[in-house]
């Protein structure tokens, strides 16, 4: 069974919430990246998306493109990406790792090349944000030969059937995009939240967790109360633009601030 | 049936131009573009719609744009007879207007009240700030800082026009940049905006919707060619960025086998430096931006590499899906002319004709001088006059030593 499914199947045994935490790999710099993830595992992480850096990321809000600079800076390519990923998988052989990117620099390696060698790092997952199902036709068959699970976001804008699509190519989990928006954006209404989830829960089993908009132990608990799984990304991120110039000493702060969110999840 | 017939049956369904073109955006604007495509196939065959559509482009836009032959100028190269299709007398000075005045139509059928842009140059900025103002939408244009140094002209008019410019300070500041803003841009209010995509990329039906509204410009140029000069011309010459022009010159003469199509890029300092935009001839690798599969600039790790041209138009690092597809079949082919070549086509069309034509429309002029003298005084090409030359003028001055 993949790490992430095992990882889901104990969650729904404990009757707990994922806390699905991300950050840019080699941001601020390739170096600090394995150590940052090992901190967010410490700090009650269940799934760690790792961004692969992009020079135009479209779908993302400045805190994140920010992010994909200093890693660029760094010129962090997708060998760096697996290289991390092996050294994290070192020390943690449990912790489900998702790469979350953008098509072109996968589409540059080849996608052959992208699925052996991602699988061999030890990556479990991947969400590709702008190749919605019905482009994943070439990339689909590859993943799965090398147990690679495709994992699909869905929006506020999807329609029933296009949810319905998006649900049966979906693994892993589903990764709801809780508000119309680029990462980073304004706060989320958790109700409208919960009566779109109700819909997809009609349509599949797969678990859902929901991004975009999740900033505190607040937020996190209220989403993690009608969510399978709460996804953080610019909150972490822009604590590492922060310290960006002392980059040893976000890794308490990352610590801190995905803590809060888990014992938030966990009251 | 001609051996490029199956040209004129693209996109398929899903939006493919063969390996290009596609939707490769992120699920919240899914719904969005289905709906637009949607929309726009029902009002496609409209007889309704196409018949506003004529009426805006005859009473507001101009058209037909004349075809003008270039006698001094063809003369003084000493070889084909070179023809002007000439966009640069649309209302607006630019090609670009003929599809924000379809776009806008769409927008108001969809009851969207405010409309966006990306713009280079300015001219799709100032076509899209025209027809917002003309129906009373809101609008806003992305527009790369850098750009909005260079066009300083077209900013100042998009300001007149009740638009809001909003210079993108992210990645290289210039065309492609303010693509992603004004996707992120709709990405959060798509509910009440239209985006109107200025060039015929983008995810589909964009690159189909833009190409239908500028193939006016070859319609026009295929009937004028058959009055004017009494049969189709030898070789059609355009500028290619995204490919809107180009595309609509090209595309209604596609099955005509024996005229020959140059499709040309920015080629900056030289393709051969490195330090051009011209995606096509310098054979980029296959890639996926703003939502379609063409060929595209990227470094080794897939990241978009910078662009550079004298023509803020065509400073971008891909092109039209459908553009290249036509290289990899062969229909079209495509060149580079370096600044100081379009530059100096730029100077002599002016001097030679009274024409003064913008820095993109150029780089076609650039290559008819090429062209020209080598084929026979009894041949014809009909070079696409984009755009005119007055939003250039600063830059220019610049280049002559001369501050304003």
């Amino acid at each position: 069974m993949n790490r992430i499914d095992q990882r889901f199947a104990a969650l729904k045994e404990q009757g707990r919430t994922a806390l699905i935490p991300y950050i840019t790999a080699g941001d601020p710099s390739p170096d600090y990246t394995v150590s940052y993830m090992h901190a967010l595992v410490e700090a009650g992480a269940d799934v760690i998306e790792l961004g692969i850096p992009f020079s135009d990321p479209m779908a993302d809000g400045p805190v994140i493109q920010k992010a994909c600079e200093r890693a660029l800076k760094h010129n962090t390519r997708l060998s760096h990406v697996f290289a991390m990923v092996s050294e994290f998988r070192r020390q943690d052989s449990d912790t489900p790792v998702v790469l979350m990117g953008y098509l072109n620099p996968i589409e540059r390696l080849g996608y052959p090349t992208f699925a052996k060698q991602a699988a061999e790092a030890g990556v479990d997952g991947v969400l590709i944000v702008d190749m919605p199902p019905e482009e994943a036709d070439e990339i689909a068959p590859l993943l799965k030969e090398h147990h690679l699970q495709s994992i699909f976001l869905v929006a506020p804008t999807t329609s029933e059937a296009r949810a319905a699509t998006i649900c049966a190519h979906g693994e892993g989990y589903l990764y709801y995009v809780s508000l119309k928006g680029v990462t980073g954006a304004a706060s989320l209404d958790v109700a409208a939240v919960d009566r779109q989830l109700d819909v997809l829960r009609k349509l599949t089993g797969l678990p859902l967790c929901v991004g975009f908009g999740i900033r505190d132990g607040a937020s996190a608990a209220a989403v993690g109360k009608v969510a399978d799984g709460v996804i953080v990304g610019s909150a972490l991120v822009s604590r590492i633009a922060e310290g960006c110039e002392r980059p040893e000493s976000v890794t308490a702060e990352l610590k801190t601030v995905l803590g809060e969110m888990r014992q938030a999840l966990d009251a | 049936m001609t051996k490029f017939s199956d040209l004129t049956r693209l996109p398929d369904d899903r939006g493919h131009f063969g390996p290009y073109g596609g939707r490769f955006v992120s699920e919240t604007l899914s719904f969005a573009l289905e709906e637009l495509e949607k929309t726009y196939l029902s009002l496609r065959d409209d007889p309704d719609f196409q018949a506003k559509f004529d009426y805006d482009l005859a009473h507001y836009v101009g058209r037909p744009s004349p075809l003008y032959h270039a006698e001094r100028w063809s003369s003084h190269l000493g070889g084909a007879q070179i023809w002007l299709k000439r966009e640069d007398l649309n209302h607006t000075g630019a090609h670009k207007v003929n599809n924000t005045i379809g776009q806008a139509l769409l927008a108001k059928k969809g009851g969207k009240p405010r409309v966006i842009a990306e713009t280079g140059a300015g001219q799709h900025g100032v076509a899209t700030a025209t027809v917002a103002a003309r129906l009373g939408l809101k609008c806003d244009i992305y527009m790369g800082a850098e750009d909005v140094e260079r066009q300083k002209l077209n900013v100042y008019r998009m300001h007149l026009l009740g638009a809001n410019v909003i210079p993108v300070e992210s990645g290289s500041r210039t065309l492609k940049d303010a693509m992603n803003e004004a996707l992120r841009d709709w990405v959060t209010n798509v509910d009440d905006t239209f985006y109107i995509i200025g060039t015929v990329a983008g995810p589909h039906p964009y690159p189909m919707l833009v190409r239908d509204f500028n193939a006016v410009v070859g319609r026009e140029a295929r009937r004028q060619s058959l009055e004017q000069i009494g049969r189709l011309p030898d070789a059609l010459v355009a500028c290619v960025g995204g490919g809107s022009n180009a595309m609509g010159l090209f595309y209604p003469f596609v099955e005509d086998e024996d005229v020959r199509m140059y499709g040309v890029e920015a080629g900056g300092d030289g393709v051969e430096t490195g330090r051009h935009a011209a995606p096509l001839t310098a054979n980029a690798p296959r890639g996926v931006l703003h939502g379609n599969r063409t060929y595209l600039m990227s470094d080794e790790g897939g990241q978009i590499t910078d662009t550079h041209s004298i023509s803020a138009g065509l400073d971008y690092p891909g092109v039209g899906p459908e553009h290249a597809l036509w290289k990899d079949v062969g229909r079209v082919e495509y060149v580079a002319a370096n600044d100081d070549k379009v530059l100096e086509a730029f100077r002599e069309l002016t001097r030679m004709e009274g024409i003064m034509p913008a820095l993109e429309s150029a780089h076609a002029l650039a290559h008819a001088k090429v062209l020209a003298p080598t084929m026979r005084p009894d041949q014809h090409i009909v070079v696409n006059l984009s755009g005119r030359g007055d939003k250039d003028i600063l830059t220019v001055a610049k280049i002559d030593g001369v501050n304003f």
